[in-house]
This record gives C-alpha cells, sequence and structure tokens, in this order.
C-alpha cells in the first residue's frame, strides 16, 4: 500500500496558505456573473510559525520579509509546477521553415 | 484602532492611502475635472534625464545593446515590394538585471521610496514588473510585496504568470497570488494601509519617467550608428508607460520625426475580470483588454492621475494576434540566435508587415525584448492554451478568434497588423472625460486640454462636442 504522503508540517518549514479574501456576497456588483459566483482568494508562502501543522489548520507564517500572516495551511514545501510545455507540432515546422530558408540564402550566397 | 477593512470602507479610504503611499498631492495639479498640469505632475519628482541614468547605471539598468536583425530585415525584403522592407532593429531590453525594460520602470520608483525613507514598496503586477520592482528593492535593501492576478478559481494559474511569482519570490519578495477580478486594488491599498509602504505603481512619475532613457538612448544608438534618427519604433502598448516614456525619450533625444507605434496583441472579445475568460489568453499583458480602455481613459489606474497617456504620443496603433507573436518569436531565435520571451516580441510582431511599408534605407527599431523561460516559451503557452480548450493550428491569422483559436502563420506574409482607427478612440475618449464633468459647463481650458491630451486639433474637439450635442465655450 502507497504511503500517506507528508502533510505534517515544523516550525520552520517553508509552508503555502490560502485566505479568502472575499466571499461571492461580499464581492462588488458590476463584475463579471462568472467572477461574482466565487470568493476572491489568495495564496502567499512563509515559514510556519507554529510548531507543528496539519494541511487544513489554520496557520501562522512569517513572508519572505518577515511580515506575519495567518491562514489555512494548503501545502508544505511548496513546488513551482509550470513548466515548459510540450513540442508543438506547429511551432517545430515553422522552425524547419526557417531553417530551410537560411540553407537556400546560404547556397545562394555560395554561388554568387 | 484598528481599521475597517471591509470592501466598501477600504475603498472610501482611497485617496488618503494613495496620498500617503506614493508621497504626491495630486490635487495641487488639478485644474478642472477634465483637465491637469500634466507636466507638472510628471516632472515634479524632481529627476532629469540625466540623473535618471545615473540612477539606473548603479543598479546596472539600461544601455542594453541595438541589434540590427539583418536575417529577418533580408526575409522582409524578400516578401515587399520592389525598393521596400525597412531594415530593423532591436533593442535588447533582456539585458538589464530582471530581464526586461520594466527595470527602467521599478528602478527610479524604488529609488524615489528608498530616497523618501518607505521601508518597503508594493506593486500589483501579473507582468514582468514585479519582478523588476522585487530585483531594485533587493538591490535597495527594502522589502517587496507584489500581488498578482494568478488563477481562475480552479486554483489554474496561467503558466507565464507563475513564472513571475517563481522570479519575484527568487528576489525576496512577499508574493500575494490572487484570483481573478478588480478587487486586487481592494488589497492592494489594504496592504499599502497596513505597511505604510510606498505604492510602484505603473502610473506615477517616476515609473515613466524612467523609461524615457530607452527611447532616449535607442535614438543616441541609431545616431551614432547610422548617422540618423530611426523612422519608426514600434513599441507594446498595454497601460501606456512604454509609449508615453519612450516618445519622450525620444523627444528629449531630438528625434521628433521618428514615428511612434503602438502594438497591441487582439484578444478583443475576452473580458479582463471574467474567471471564465481569463486562462483562455496566452498573454498577460501589451493587450487590447488593456490597450484599449487605456487609450479612452487613462486614469483608470490605481491613482488619482496617471502620467502614462498613450493617446497623447501615439503616431499610430495597431493589433496583432497571438499567433502571429509565437511566430514570430520562433523566427527570432531561428534566424537570429536570440531566444526571447513571446509577450516582448509583440511589438517585433508587428514590425514585420510594418516595415513592409518602409523604404529600404529607412529603419525601425523594435525597443524591447524580455527574458524567458518556463511558463513564458510558446510551447509552453500553447500547451496551456490547449489545456484550456482553445484550439491551436497553422493557417491564416485572420482566422484567429481570441480565446477559442490560435492561429499560427503559414507563410511570414500572412504576419499583418490591423490598424486601431485612433479618431474613434478620440472621439471615446472626449465622452468618457465629459462624463467627469458631471454635466458642469466646459471651459476653453477643458478644450486645450483633451485636444493635447487625445492628440486631436481644437477643430476636431469641437466637432466632436457638439455632434455630441455638447454646449461648448466660444471660439
Amino acid at each position: 500500500m502507497p504511503k500517506e504522503p507528508i502533510k505534517n508540517a515544523l516550525k520552520g518549514n517553508l509552508v503555502q496558505i490560502h485566505k479568502v479574501i472575499l466571499t461571492p456576497e461580499q464581492r462588488p456588483e458590476g463584475i463579471p456573473a462568472s467572477t461574482k459566483g466565487t470568493p476572491y482568494e489568495a495564496w502567499i508562502k512563509g515559514f510556519l510559525l507554529d510548531d507543528e501543522a496539519r494541511i487544513g489548520d489554520t496557520v501562522r507564517i512569517k513572508t519572505f520579509i518577515g511580515r506575519q500572516l495567518s491562514g489555512t495551511l494548503v501545502e508544505v514545501n511548496p513546488v513551482y509546477t509550470h513548466n515548459f510545455g510540450k513540442p508543438h507540432p506547429v511551432l517545430l515546422a515553422v522552425g524547419i521553415e526557417a531553417e530551410k530558408w537560411i540553407e537556400k540564402k546560404r547556397q545562394v550566397g555560395h554561388g554568387k | 484602532m484598528e481599521n475597517n477593512i471591509s470592501y466598501p470602507s477600504v475603498m472610501s479610504r482611497k485617496n488618503e492611502i494613495l496620498k500617503h503611499s506614493v508621497g504626491i498631492d495630486y490635487q495641487e495639479f488639478e485644474i478642472s475635472p477634465i483637465a491637469f498640469d500634466y507636466e507638472g505632475l510628471i516632472n515634479c519628482c524632481g529627476y532629469s534625464l540625466s540623473d535618471v541614468q545615473r540612477i539606473q547605471a548603479e543598479t546596472g539598468v539600461g544601455n542594453t545593446p541595438l541589434v540590427e536583425l539583418k536575417n529577418i530585415t533580408e526575409l522582409v525584403q524578400s516578401i515587399s515590394a520592389p525598393g521596400k522592407g525597412g531594415r530593423i532593429f532591436i533593442k535588447d531590453e533582456k539585458a538589464c538585471p530582471s530581464g526586461s525594460f520594466k527595470d527602467r520602470r521599478a528602478s527610479l520608483s524604488v529609488y524615489h521610496a528608498a530616497q523618501l525613507g518607505y521601508q518597503g514598496v508594493v506593486a500589483a503586477t501579473s507582468g514582468n514588473y514585479g519582478a523588476a520592482v522585487a530585483s531594485q528593492a533587493a538591490k535597495y535593501g527594502l522589502k517587496a510585496i507584489i500581488l498578482q492576478e494568478v488563477y481562475d478559481s480552479r486554483k489554474v494559474g496561467q503558466p507565464e504568470i507563475l513564472e513571475k511569482t517563481r522570479a519575484c519570490e527568487a528576489y525576496g519578495a512577499e508574493v500575494w497570488q490572487l484570483t481573478v477580478g478588480p478587487e486586487l486594488f481592494y488589497i492592494m491599498l489594504r496592504i499599502l494601509e497596513e505597511t505604510d509602504f510606498f505604492s510602484t505603481s505603473l502610473y506615477i512619475p517616476t515609473s515613466v519617467s524612467g523609461i524615457e532613457t530607452l527611447g532616449y538612448e535607442l535614438a543616441q544608438q541609431v545616431m551614432g550608428r547610422e548617422g540618423r534618427f530611426p523612422d519608426m519604433v514600434v513599441i507594446a502598448h498595454a497601460g501606456g508607460g512604454n509609449v508615453t516614456g519612450t516618445a519622450r525619450g525620444l523627444q528629449k533625444a531630438g528625434s521628433h520625426e521618428t514615428l511612434v507605434v503602438g502594438a497591441t496583441v487582439d484578444l478583443r472579445g475576452l473580458h479582463m475580470a471574467s474567471d471564465y475568460d481569463f486562462n483562455r489568453k496566452s498573454f498577460t499583458t501589451a493587450h487590447s483588454g488593456f490597450g484599449i480602455p487605456f487609450l479612452i481613459w487613462p486614469d483608470r489606474t490605481d491613482v488619482p492621475r496617471s502620467v502614462a497617456r498613450g493617446l497623447r504620443y501615439l503616431d499610430r496603433c495597431v493589433l496583432i494576434s497571438q499567433g502571429e507573436v509565437f511566430y514570430v518569436t520562433e523566427l527570432l531565435a531561428k534566424l537570429e540566435g536570440l531566444e526571447r520571451g513571446p509577450a516582448g516580441n509583440t511589438s517585433l510582431a508587428a514590425a514585420i508587415p510594418l516595415a513592409r511599408e518602409l523604404d529600404r534605407d529607412q529603419i525601425l527599431v523594435v525597443q524591447e525584448t524580455e527574458y524567458t523561460a518556463a511558463g513564458k516559451l510558446p510551447s509552453s503557452q500553447l500547451t496551456f492554451a490547449e489545456e484550456n480548450g482553445v484550439e491551436v493550428r497553422r493557417g491564416d491569422p485572420k482566422d484567429n478568434v481570441p480565446g477559442r483559436v490560435i492561429v499560427i502563420p503559414e507563410r511570414v506574409e500572412q504576419v499583418q497588423v490591423e490598424d486601431v482607427d485612433l479618431s474613434e478612440i478620440r472621439r471615446s475618449y472626449i465622452k468618457r472625460a465629459i462624463e467627469a464633468t458631471g454635466g458642469r459647463q466646459l471651459k476653453e481650458k477643458d478644450i486645450l486640454f483633451m485636444a493635447e491630451d487625445s492628440r486631436g486639433s481644437i477643430e476636431f474637439i469641437y466637432k466632436t462636442l457638439n455632434s455630441l450635442g455638447i454646449e461648448t465655450p466660444e471660439q
């Protein structure tokens, strides 16, 4: 059986917290319905100030600039997940065309 | 006593919070509900161009290379009419410390904040500006808080903005990753009030005059190398600061004949505050969702009066599609050996059809590039687009539909710009300005201001007002 992922955070660990800044009811009028129907939320990273905590606990953190904030613990040692994407055939094709053009230009240049 | 932090309460304290956080009393520059002393405001912090150059040199900002794109120029000439196809040069702003021209904006504002004794800075931005502010704050030993609109309500984040989060945190900033919504302004006000930090708004005087060195440098570089000023400069346009600062720098260099062209990515039809539309766009800045509204109403910002006023300086403004920008980003890497971020190539993409209009001995300068990274690459952006239901294919970019189809051109001839009708924008600008008067009688100073601010003639302003049925002062 796979082990449960470690969910406990210890004091000093880098963690990410979540805060609801405004509930849907508190959001101003005049914004699109798809937006107004959702809460206005924030995620912030910092070092855990509590001795120990679990995902979902309300915790206090010290941010990179030393401010203290509180919120719900959502991740321990948060990872940057953005990446370079998949090679895309349409982009690969543009590269090949450009190289053909350069190649042709080189041949014309040599022929001079 | 703790302040009430409810939305209406914080918004009602807007003016006092802003006054305290930018160190400017905007009231001093007000002339009427329409007019204000623009030159007085933009010069109020007291930095001359040479002061800015000296301050920027201290932190390695500016003096970036100007590179002639010889292969791209030749490619453009090969598809242009005989004798046509101007020479294309690019200002490699990637060479700035945090990888974009935004360092020029941040450098002066953060320096100014340090001079005034603020302990930290706050910027609300999803673009390269956040990294620039965080980088400069690191250099001056100030604290930085960056507020970014990153996620939709599913917590799906635009990879380009996730990269900016990473960059800001790399420079030691506290980053607030927020969901979609105009309440970014509310949370900014709250944090400014909590911290007493300086607001490095994109629209304050230092943030725009910091870019003047870019226009000045490129004019000097072209003059030094070619013995003439550039014929055309193409500038990515969103909030107006890039256009304003660059154009003012060109003027200060004496490059008065240079045609100033703004380029903005066509995202018409996508709502900027929509949770649904948010992740159906590849460009998080320099797009029409900002570019057009900011021309019509430059003061729709986080300060009472913005000094970034694109309409004052633009000779022309053009739209380009997302697919064309990705295509040209590939060409820049493969033909010129410059791998740069796509958003920074908005102006380069527009430059291709624009150069076709110029004679072969004329010079066009694309005034920026930006760094590239995970999240920014065209491959990353297209993967994300497809994951969010956007179709990606080759074809004629005319078939591009913002938020639905990204079309990568099949041939360089298909890269085309669409002109924004600036007369139409001027008319909308006037209509908007009239709303600000609350029905008060217009005075001559209002007419003069609108003419100057929209770059329209006095006659045009009168004609437009008359067509709107607005009572005008006697001519």
